[in-house]
């Protein structure tokens, strides 16, 4: 148990050390994460939404819909 | 049948996954090729324990870790592009798309996300066999990530193993290792990994070549590029090979395509290559114009690229558009006639399940399996619809295969002068060496067009036009998410150039400390 304990210990200190160490990496996660929350939170979030999954309540509409678009895609 | 669905919505959704992919590919070959020489260098860094090994590993290392921080999650716009934008396609598709991305997102996060981690904290806190080891499985972990991303795009290019159920209209997959080794996403797997490798070799050249013109940093500048010419030579070389698989399957599967990248209208046997050629652009489809207005010919060699055979018949888009009995070219109406009949008997089909009329729904699904194949011909009326923009995909073919070539040329041209030790006093080919490195990027965006916009109208290959793979949004809407991408992307690269070019100036000197990325 407890050499299970230094295992977790030494893989966390491994990355929060490694972390600490780091140089051009602080910018860059800084841009990663700002990116991260534009992709996510206002692209996928304000302007991405899955269509059919939207616009119908189940499957059998969507797979209903979808067909009336492959046999007339006019409507 | 589908003249009413509104154009400009097409276009900008197409317009914006271009964009999307355009700018996704401007960080991935970085990443893909950098991974390996990384590997490399550390291996040489282990092999002989020199500390300016290390130096040169740590520093083409930082730059990778600039690359891949920039470029990661750029990809995952695309699958939000397809749930939105591309709603009936991806329902069409099913777990065919479904089931590579999500291997391709498991292996990502485990084996390049873990093995990274240990690459760059790693240095003198892991052993150097374990820290090496990392090295090569992330170069590998980015491979493989390609891997599935091109068996799902090599699917649209041939859809095999699948069958389509006509109650949920979503195609199953009923084969999951005839969709792997398809021969075309094999192919199309390791030429776009290798041209990946050559761009990222073009880059090493170009950054040492910048030093030896600077005059700083020579021994790392030199070293360096060796293993980035002598990468980039076996690279380029595995590009020829590769490219000379992917078009024999072009041939096979897509032969409109192929006759578009040829410029060839009039099927014929000995069929010769055109290595360069200026096209007539009074030629249209059915008019007695000639093809070219000027062409260099190598005899015989499009036959036998083609199909193995120097006397092989290549089949030209009027033989496509009119059918040409003799060779046995479908003509494009009797498709479209077998086209209609799946899409009718569909439409039957879902009728007669509807009136819980089994004879009839057994009957028309008889029918349909029997046209499935050529489902999508049913949409269009005009045979020459089916043909993609010629003059196009000719021109990008040809500039990626003459960039091809010259890579070639130019390492081998700096691995002779690098190891006769008088790569310095050629300063116009260092500065061609910078210059080329755009031209790899070149190459790979004109490859790219010939792969995708060369099998338009198709979004899968004769079964689903991209037309009606589009969801029916409002046009102003994505014009709005094409310009906000337009922004962020280029923020972001903005970004990638500013953090590059300031760590380049710093130079390998600043890697001499403990420091990681």
């Amino acid at each position: 148990m407890k050499n299970n304990h230094n295992i977790f210990k030494n893989i966390l200190m491994f990355y929060v050390n490694g972390f600490k160490r780091m140089t051009v990496g602080k910018t860059l996660w800084a841009i990663i994460i700002i990116k991260l929350f534009i992709i996510f939170a206002i692209l996928k979030f304000f302007f991405f939404p899955d269509f059919l999954k939207t616009n119908f309540t189940n499957k059998e509409e969507r797979q209903n819909h979808v067909i009336e678009q492959l046999t007339n895609p006019n409507k | 049948m589908i003249e009413k669905i509104d154009l400009s919505l097409v276009d900008w959704s197409r317009a914006q996954f271009a964009l999307t992919a355009f700018y996704h590919w401007f960080f991935i070959p970085i990443t893909i090729g950098l991974t390996y020489m990384v590997a490399i260098m550390n291996t040489i860094y282990v092999k002989t324990g020199s500390e300016e090994w290390k130096r040169i590993t740590k520093f083409w290392m930082t730059l990778f870790g600039i690359n891949f921080a920039i470029g990661v999650a750029t990809g995952i716009i695309m699958e939000f592009e397809f749930g939105t934008n591309w709603s009936y396609y991806s329902w069409f598709v099913g777990d065919i798309f479904g089931a590579p991305l999500a291997i391709e997102g498991i292996m990502a996060f485990f084996l390049e996300s873990t093995f990274i981690a240990v690459m760059f904290f790693g240095w003198g806190r892991v052993s150097k066999q374990f820290h090496l080891l990392s090295s090569w499985l992330v170069a590998f972990g980015a491979s493989l990530s390609a891997l599935w991303i091109l068996v799902a795009n090599g699917w649209m290019q041939d859809p095999v193993g699948m069958t389509f159920n006509l109650d949920t209209a979503r195609n199953e997959m009923t084969d999951f290792w005839a969709v792997l080794f398809s021969p075309i996403a094999i192919n199309k797997f390791l030429h776009t990994i290798a041209s990946g490798f050559v761009i990222a070799s073009l880059f090493v050249v170009a950054v040492c070549a910048w030093y030896l013109l600077k005059k700083r940093d020579l021994v790392f500048a030199k070293k360096s590029m060796i293993v980035g010419a002598i990468f980039g030579l076996i690279s380029s070389l595995f590009l020829a090979f590769t490219g000379d698989g992917s078009a024999y399957w072009v041939a096979q599967k897509q032969p409109v395509k192929l006759a578009a990248m040829e410029g060839l209208y009039n099927g014929k046997t000995d069929a010769g290559l055109v290595a360069i050629g200026v096209l007539n652009p009074k030629k249209k489809i059915g008019n007695n114009e000639n093809e070219f207005l000027f062409k260099v010919e190598i005899p015989k060699m499009l036959s036998l690229l083609a199909y193995r055979s120097s006397k092989a018949f290549v089949p030209g888009i009027n033989d496509f558009v009119n059918g040409n009995e003799e060779y046995n070219v479908e003509p494009t109406l009797s498709r479209i006639d077998k086209g209609k009949k799946a899409l009718n008997a569909l439409i039957t089909y879902k009728k007669a399940v509807k009136e819980s009329n089994t004879s009839l729904a057994e009957e028309s699904e008889k029918v349909f399996r029997e046209n499935y194949r050529y489902m999508g011909y049913g949409y269009f009326k005009n045979p020459k619809d089916v043909i993609p923009n010629v003059p196009f995909i000719f021109y990008s073919f040809h500039v990626m295969v003459m960039l091809g070539f010259y890579f070639i040329g130019l390492f081998l041209l700096i691995l002779f002068l690098l190891f006769k030790d008088k790569i310095q006093k050629y300063k116009w080919l260092l500065r061609i060496g910078i210059f080329s490195f755009p031209l790899g990027y070149l190459a790979s965006q004109t490859g790219w067009i010939v792969a995708e916009v060369g099998r338009q109208p198709w979004v899968i290959q004769d079964l689903m036009p991209t037309m009606v793979a589009t969801s029916r949004l409002q046009t102003t809407s994505v014009m709005i998410t094409f310009w906000l991408f337009v922004a962020l992307f280029t923020s972001l690269l903005i970004a990638e150039i500013k953090i590059m070019l300031t760590q380049i100036k710093l130079g390998p000197e600043s890697k001499k400390g403990g420091s990681n990325v």
